[in-house]
């Protein structure tokens, strides 16, 4: 589904990708991880086109991606749900919810937006709310639904466990493993590594913008290396 | 007490063109945190061009329908050709660059137009309207009743429809906005286009008052940006009461002090902001950025 072959990414002058490559195929869960400032928001950031590519290609379902805008990436089936929540923060949740929803406004709207409250409860409780009055708990499940409203085939989470409390963590993961039920991809970008391995399929280890590691989430857990570097075992 | 309310009748309605002003430099400020001093040249555009129209043989409506068009036009070169190029320049450059395009339209505006001084006719007639001693242009209802005709229309667009929250959450958060795919290029081709659309307003409402001409622009791009300063920058509920402040201020300076200070009023009121309250009276619209 998507292959990211040499994507390189900069700064300014610094560059923090280095020839990126990987692999997500239709169905997986694929996880990200490495310590802070190993690259992984930056890699989200290009793949979502709000950070530009210096160098290599972001194939999607057999297109070249990489020069397109970020909306036109929306359209194609992409959509993010990126570090630090990002709400909008004056607007009400639902106003968030069917911003989300921005380029797929059709008549399904309604009934994408029933999806994200049965999923998230708290979200429908709240609805009239401006978004910045949530909890970091809350506000992270509006931001996955906020993505998960454009109907992505691909859906990039950005340390969605960041700052939450251990029994939302399980509840955020038990979300995203009912994504994949439900036939969306996931790439999953985690400092939390054992609890994103744990749930995934296959994961890469990015290192100072290389890739230093792939395998099966499993395979990876049991990493004496990985296990080492990220595990803190 | 009549002449008090002489100075309400004239504050107001000046203050309501200050409103129309503010909130356009508001819209724009929100969408990409510019601060447009152009702004001002857009009440002039609306008022010259409706003249110049309305010379030419055509109806007051469909000439100020073609002078809005036109101001719709002019804020949008304004912003592909002057800001978009400029995108991620500093704030100052961004002000140097507006001021700019301010002094370029007023040149191509003597050009166009000329260097008179220039009326319209009031649109209901001219018949002093008397309240309690003291009297009402009928235009001053138009002026203020437009005024909140705008208001309403903008909180109607921004409240109500989907590309008017794209605009709100545009300024909420712009990486958010691009990655829900919002196309922010075009939301701030909006805001300006919008915002030259409402100066336009202003300006056609209130020429058959207060006179046009080719430079009209400058102070009334200082008085409300004094208004939207007053209010709290991108703050709209704040630029409204902000403009209309400055409108009774400079009613009431002009009339129990001396008309030689009206237009230091602004000035003032621009100072004691900075000075004392720099949020203004309704704070700063919170910002969330990344
Ligand atoms: N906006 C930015 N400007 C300059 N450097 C940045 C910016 N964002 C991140 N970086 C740098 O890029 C590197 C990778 O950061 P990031 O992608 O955020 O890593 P991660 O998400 O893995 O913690 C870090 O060295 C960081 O300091
Ligand atoms: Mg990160």
């Amino acid at each position: 589904m998507l292959t990211v072959d040499g994507l390189t990414s900069a700064y300014g002058r610094i560059e923090v990708l280095h020839a990126v490559s990987l692999d997500v195929a239709a169905g997986e869960i694929v996880a990200l991880v490495g310590s802070n400032g190993a690259g992984k928001t930056t890699l989200l950031r290009t793949l979502s086109g709000v950070q530009p590519a210096s160098g290599g290609r972001i194939v999607f379902e057999g297109e070249e991606i990489q020069r397109l805008p970020a909306h036109a990436r929306v359209v194609r089936g992409i959509s993010q749900s990126p570090e630090g929540r990002q709400v909008f923060g004056p607007l009400s949740v639902e106003d968030n919810l069917r911003l989300g929803a921005f380029r797929r406004n059709d008549g399904t709207v309604n009934s994408r937006l029933d999806a994200v409250y049965t999923m998230f409860p708290v979200l429908s409780e709240r609805r009239r709310t401006a978004a910045s009055s949530l909890s970091g708990g809350q506000q992270q499940m509006l931001a996955i639904g906020r993505a998960l409203m454009a109907q992505p085939k691909l859906l990039l989470l950005d340390e969605p466990s960041l700052g939450l409390a251990p029994l939302l963590v399980d509840q955020i993961l038990e979300a995203v493993v009912d994504l994949k039920r439900k036939g969306i991809t996931v790439l999953l970008v985690e400092q939390n590594a054992s609890a994103a391995l744990a749930i995934a399929d296959r994961g890469y280890v990015l290192e100072v913008g290389r890739i230093v590691h792939e395998g099966n989430g499993q395979a990876l857990l049991q990493d004496p290396k990985v296990r080492a570097a990220y595990l803190g075992v | 007490m009549a002449e008090f309310l002489q100075l309400v009748f004239s504050g107001l309605t000046i203050g309501a063109v200050y409103a129309l002003v503010a909130l356009g430099f508001t819209l724009v400020y929100n969408a990409s945190d510019v601060i447009n001093f152009a702004q001002g040249d857009f009440v002039m555009i609306g008022g010259m061009g409706t003249v110049f129209l309305m010379a030419a043989g055509l109806s007051l409506p469909v000439a100020a329908m073609i002078a809005i068009v036109a101001a719709v036009l002019v804020g949008l070169l304004l912003h592909r050709l002057a800001i978009e190029p400029a995108r991620g320049a500093s704030p100052v450059s961004l002000i140097m660059i507006t001021i700019g395009a301010s002094i370029f339209i007023k040149g191509v505006a003597q050009l166009v137009f000329d260097k008179q001084f220039h009326s319209l006719p009031a649109f209901s007639g001219t018949a002093p309207i008397a309240i309690g001693g003291a009297t009402i242009l009928p235009q001053s209802f138009w002026v203020i009743g437009g005024m909140f005709c705008v208001v309403a229309g903008l909180w109607l667009f921004l409240e109500k429809t989907l590309i008017g929250k794209a605009v709100l959450a545009t300024a909420a958060n712009r990486l958010a906005a691009r990655l829900v795919g919002i196309n922010v290029t075009v939301v701030l081709a909006l805001a300006f286009g919008l915002s030259a659309a409402i100066g336009a307003v202003g300006g056609i409402l209130v020429t058959p008052i207060t006179l046009t001409r080719y430079d009209v622009g400058t102070l009334f791009a200082l008085k409300g940006f004094a208004a939207a300063m007053v209010g709290g920058m991108g703050n709209p509920i704040g630029a409204v009461v902000g403009g209309l402040l400055i409108g009774l201020m400079e009613a009431f300076g002009a009339g129990y002090l001396s008309s030689t200070y009206k237009d230091a009023v602004a000035f003032v009121a621009i100072l004691v902001v900075l000075l004392v309250m720099p949020q203004g009276l309704f704070g700063r619209r919170a910002v969330e950025r990344v």
